[in-house]
């Protein structure tokens, strides 16, 4: 493994004036896109967490090093408190590193990084105590830390092991920076709408987090909890469902056939069937919010989910070996 | 002799593991080097750790094995010197042995003459001995959970090594694990040191070398400034005089392997935040935020919490750190509050519907049908309880607890406290107004939690543990759960140790048997459950309450279904045991029960009916017929009684009349109708006797 060299040109935090919720994400952007990590944007389908994003997802399978970084939102319909809590959101923003693989002093950048979003690590306390990490229905899972900044978790650090029910070889290492908590806690406020988004250089006036999102925190909460379709949820699920297994199964022939054109199965579109399979797993997560996945059906759910986003995976990294 | 010292050096590993991997490394080195005989008797293995690193010190290492002679025997003398001159076979075997055929000797053993020849065998060199098995042994620790780095995952370990310190003296010992050479450079703490590499000159400068970069290898050292500083901090709390932090071994413990140069800070929390529960309160400081609770000089809580940080920073930083803390813990607590506000707006009793979506195990049901199976069971419970005349208790606060004590897991507190199950339904139950007796059954019912915990204070709670567990275990193993060897993985043994616990420690006149018919099963699944009980009260018996093997054997074998009556034998069994009248009546007792045992192996039959009139003729065998009966009788007695001592030292007094029989009667007779009569005499003293204890399980030692 190399070790990233580690000084570059971020420009010195001002110990005064914390960074906005946008220079926040300015900064871990330039300071890893320094370190040679693709900028993403945040996918653009809903997600549970960035892990599901197929940046991460898909690009964590096979031997191909990749080194990218993107912000993502990310979507849990039951934390959703219609705005009322000042600590919980329907949507929240993780900015995600994944390091495939790990450079060997993955750790002491990750600490500069938080040196270039303006902490001064002498005056503060950090510890790496253990958190694994797991996403049965990607079957995935991996070992490492949540990252405890006084006391505070900032990020969870995550040294990938499986993806998809596959080893990960090379494995690589995830970081996930919860970018609201930790606008929070720079801008030392108690509230997450109370978080300055944005400010004017010319005028100094402010655009808050609330100002931003409130109204989008109350109406989904108001949809996810109250409004949702239940009856239509299942019909999208089950439509969304049955498009990805039909493809699916055209996928598993297509790349078994020993005979078959080698363009042909590298054009087949299974980064479509992906977003088919997260489609499905957001329309769980928004039936479980309004509370109509009952005991009985619930594991059987998941596990349709799992089979899509395992046999994706699957399929993924016998195209990529194709390739 | 040389000094030696190892440290591996890692990302933080997980503070759980990081004990038990400090004494295993310390072990295998010392096995190791015993092993190679490399330590001698004053040889002194010490063993350090951090969150970043595992080190052992090896002072009084020999610096290369001994050399050995060993001896070694060829060939008969007599055809290696045919006519006392070197043959073949004399030659081949000194350029086996590595030695000069003038070398060799004859050796004389039982079997005869034979060559022999002394070989001498360097010891190897430290160094390289250790070069050679030093990966082998740290690769091996045992983790909990592991992982791999690195490409083509050629080792799996706790997190990934990043470097590695060995030297024998100042010389580095060339040595490779996990892909890291060693050298003579360690590292300091993470920030307080920085990045740069930190030199080792000699083992014997390790400790002296990592203190100066900010870390505190020494675990017992660092739990000790731990305690000093919590001592000291708390003192110097001036808005509440008098204060004490909450002594917490596990926490200490925690923090002690979470830090490697501690310091203490307290911080405070609004007044307010005190009219939450205490147990909310201390569950968010110490299993959420890893801070010690802080007492009052009266004992109360007081609004503070102490932070054990892995750092030492100036004023202004305490200050920085405070403040973070203390947002944290207020948000934590701001939660806490809004939960339980909003909780009660649906009280319990309008929760029970709920459960219907929470999964107890998903191929049985919800806790909706979980609590009907535990009313149920209850139900068995009461009404067994009613037949025996026991009615010291709430009837109704029973059922009532049975039905609400899951709905606290349609709460959002404990949705987000999963550790106070229980305890917040108990909370809630009587902050809605429920009676006492149904609040505390409910808070107590996951009580007893592990062998030391205390069983449920109320006999109410005690009958919701009861059925609970019962309910839990029968159901479990109808759909194949029972553990199996090292697995349980629903705790089913843990269940098992309580509802054992509770009988035992309890005033309830119930018994296994009542626990585990207090639910339909079939046949085989009866007989399952109540094997496994079993077991669990010999568990209770030896493990828990430290009787020893053979004596829970002795008592086992008179049966174990009323335990706290297993428990008065098992005391009585263990008081007498050392007596010399009983020693004897146990051994005659064995012998007894291998006469019958042979004789039930021979086909032997034994006579029936009224001994006295059968073919019994001695003197001797007549008076422990006599003597026995007598005593069988008045022993019966006294274990109606449960007067165990006095009923064992009864016993006793038989000897005379076992010792005279024994003297002079040959069970075995003969003539086969005096046979039968005499095996049919000894089965009745066996029979007399047992109801206690099968005295033959005792081990004389």
């Amino acid at each position: 493994m190399s070790s990233i060299p580690s000084s570059s040109g971020v420009l010195t935090p001002s110990p005064h004036i914390p960074l906005t919720f946008q220079e926040l994400l300015f900064r871990l952007q330039k300071f890893w896109a320094d370190r040679g990590c693709v900028l993403q944007q945040g996918y653009d389908v809903e997600v549970g967490a960035g892990t599901m994003s197929p940046e991460t997802f898909l690009r964590v399978l096979g031997p191909k090093p990749y080194r990218v970084g993107y912000a993502q939102p990310s979507r849990r319909p039951a934390d959703g408190r219609y705005g009322e809590n000042p600590n919980r959101l329907f949507k929240h923003t993780q900015f995600q590193l994944i390091l495939k693989p790990p450079p060997v002093n993955v750790q002491e950048l990750y600490l500069e990084s938080l040196t270039a979003i303006g902490i001064d690590l002498a005056r503060h306390d950090l510890k790496f105590e253990e958190d694994n990490w797991e996403w049965p229905a990607g079957g995935a899972w991996g070992v490492g830390w949540q990252v405890m900044l006084d006391g505070l978790e900032i990020t969870q650090f995550t040294y990938f092991q499986q993806c998809g029910g596959l080893d990960l070889d090379p494995m690589c290492a995830e970081l996930t920076y919860g970018l609201e908590r930790i606008a929070a806690f720079l801008q030392d406020v108690n509230s997450i709408y109370d978080i300055v988004w944005a400010r004017d250089p010319e005028t100094g006036a402010v655009a808050t987090y609330g100002e931003v999102r409130l109204q989008e925190e109350v109406q989904f909460s108001v949809y996810n909890f109250e409004f949702a379709d239940v009856a239509r949820l299942w019909e999208h699920f089950q439509s969304y469902e049955a498009e990805a297994q039909a493809l699916l199964e055209q996928a598993n022939a297509l790349l078994k056939d020993e005979s078959a054109d080698a363009a042909a199965k590298r054009r087949f579109p299974l980064l479509a069937v992906y977003e088919l399979a997260l489609k499905c797993s957001n329309l769980f997560n928004l039936l479980d919010a309004r509370g109509a996945v009952s005991v009985t059906e619930r594991v059987g759910v998941i596990g349709r989910i799992r089979a899509l986003a395992v046999g994706v995976a699957k399929a993924y990294a016998v195209q990529q070996a194709s390739v | 002799m040389a000094d030696f010292l190892l440290e591996i050096g890692l990302e933080e590993i997980p503070a759980r593991m990081i004990a038990g991997a400090e004494a295993e490394l310390g072990r295998k080195v010392s096995e190791l080097l015993t092993r190679e005989r490399l330590l001698g008797v004053d040889g002194v293995v010490t063993s350090y750790s951090t969150p970043r690193r595992l080190a052992v010190r090896v002072q009084g290492l020999a610096n290369a094995q001994p050399d050995t002679l060993d001896e070694m025997t060829g060939p008969s003398w007599k055809i290696a010197f045919p006519g006392g001159v070197a043959g073949p076979a004399a030659i081949a075997f000194a350029k086996k042995a590595g030695v000069e055929v003038a070398a060799l000797q004859k050796i004389v053993n039982a079997k005869g003459e034979y060559v022999g020849a002394k070989v001498e065998r360097k010891g190897r060199a430290a160094a390289e001995l250790l070069a050679a098995e030093l990966a082998n042994e740290v690769l091996s620790l045992y983790w909990a959970k592991n992982m791999y780095w690195r490409p083509g995952k050629p080792e799996r370990f706790v997190r990934p090594v990043r470097w590695l310190v060995a030297l024998l003296d100042s010389s580095v010992i060339p040595l490779e694990i996990a892909g890291i050479a060693a050298g003579n450079l360690s590292r300091g703490h993470r920030i307080l040191h920085g990045e740069g590499p930190v030199t080792i000159a000699a083992p014997g400068e390790y400790l002296a070398a990592m203190r100066a970069v900010f870390v505190e290898p020494e675990v017992a050292a660092r739990r000790h400034t731990i305690r000093k500083a919590l001592d000291h901090v708390t003192r110097a709390i001036s808005e509440t005089p008098g204060a004490r932090w909450r002594e917490d071994e596990e926490l200490v413990e925690t923090v002690v392997h979470l830090t490697e140069w501690p310091t203490v800070l307290y911080g405070s929390f609004e007044r307010e935040y005190l009219a939450l529960p205490e147990e909310v309160l201390v569950t968010v400081m110490r299993d959420h935020q890893k801070y010690f609770a802080v007492e009052d000089a009266r004992g109360k809580l007081a609004p503070h919490f102490l932070t054990v940080l892995n750092t030492q920073v100036d004023e202004r930083g305490r200050a920085i750190i405070r403040h973070g803390n203390e947002r944290v813990l207020r948000s934590r607590f701001k939660d806490a509050q809004f939960f339980w506000e909003t909780d009660q707006k649906i009280p319990l009793v309008d929760r029970v519907e709920m459960l219907k979506a929470v999964t107890f195990q998903k191929e049985l049901g919800s806790y909706y049908w979980k609590t009907n199976g535990n009313v149920s069971a209850v139900s068995w419970l009461v009404r067994t309880l009613e037949e025996k005349g026991f009615a010291i208790f709430d009837r109704e606060a029973v059922f009532s607890a049975a039905r609400l004590a899951k709905t606290d897991l349609t709460t959002e507190l404990v949705k987000e406290f999963t550790e106070l199950q229980g305890i917040v339904g108990g909370l809630y139950a009587r902050s809605q107004g429920l009676s006492e007796s149904v609040a505390a059954a409910i808070y107590s019912q996951y009580l007893p939690a592990s062998t030391e915990d205390a069983i449920p204070a109320t006999i109410e709670g005690q009958l919701l543990g009861l059925a609970d567990r019962i309910h839990t275990i029968v159901t479990m193993f109808g759909i194949g759960n029972a553990p199996t060897g090292s697995k349980d993985p629903f705790a089913l043994r843990r269940a098992g140790n309580a509802i054992v616990k509770i009988l035992a420690e309890s005033e309830l006149p119930l018994t296994v048997e009542d626990v585990f018919k207090a639910l339909e099963s079939s046949a085989n699944l009866r007989t399952d459950v109540a094997f496994f009980l079993t077991d669990r009260v010999a568990f209770y018996l030896k493990d828990v309450r430290g009787f020893g093997s053979d004596v829970v054997k002795a008592v086992t074998a008179a049966g174990l279904y009323d335990v706290r009556d297993a428990v008065a034998r098992a005391e009585a069994l263990t008081a007498v045991r050392g007596s010399e009248d009983f020693v004897a009546i146990s051994a005659a007792f064995k012998r007894m029960k291998n006469i019958l045992r042979q004789a039930q192996e021979k086909g032997e039959v034994l006579a029936s009916g009224p001994l006295a009139e059968a073919a019994l003729k001695q003197p001797e065998e007549l008076r422990l017929l006599r003597e026995s009966t007598a005593l069988a009788e008045k022993v019966a007695g006294l274990r109606a009684a449960r007067n165990y001592g006095v009923a064992l030292e009864a016993i006793a007094t038989l000897r005379p009349a076992v010792d005279a029989f024994f003297e002079a009667v040959m069970v075995m007779a003969p003539e086969p109708e005096l046979r039968a009569a005499r095996l049919a005499l000894i089965q009745s003293v066996l029979d007399g006797f047992s109801g206690i204890a099968d005295f033959s399980e005792i081990v004389v030692a």
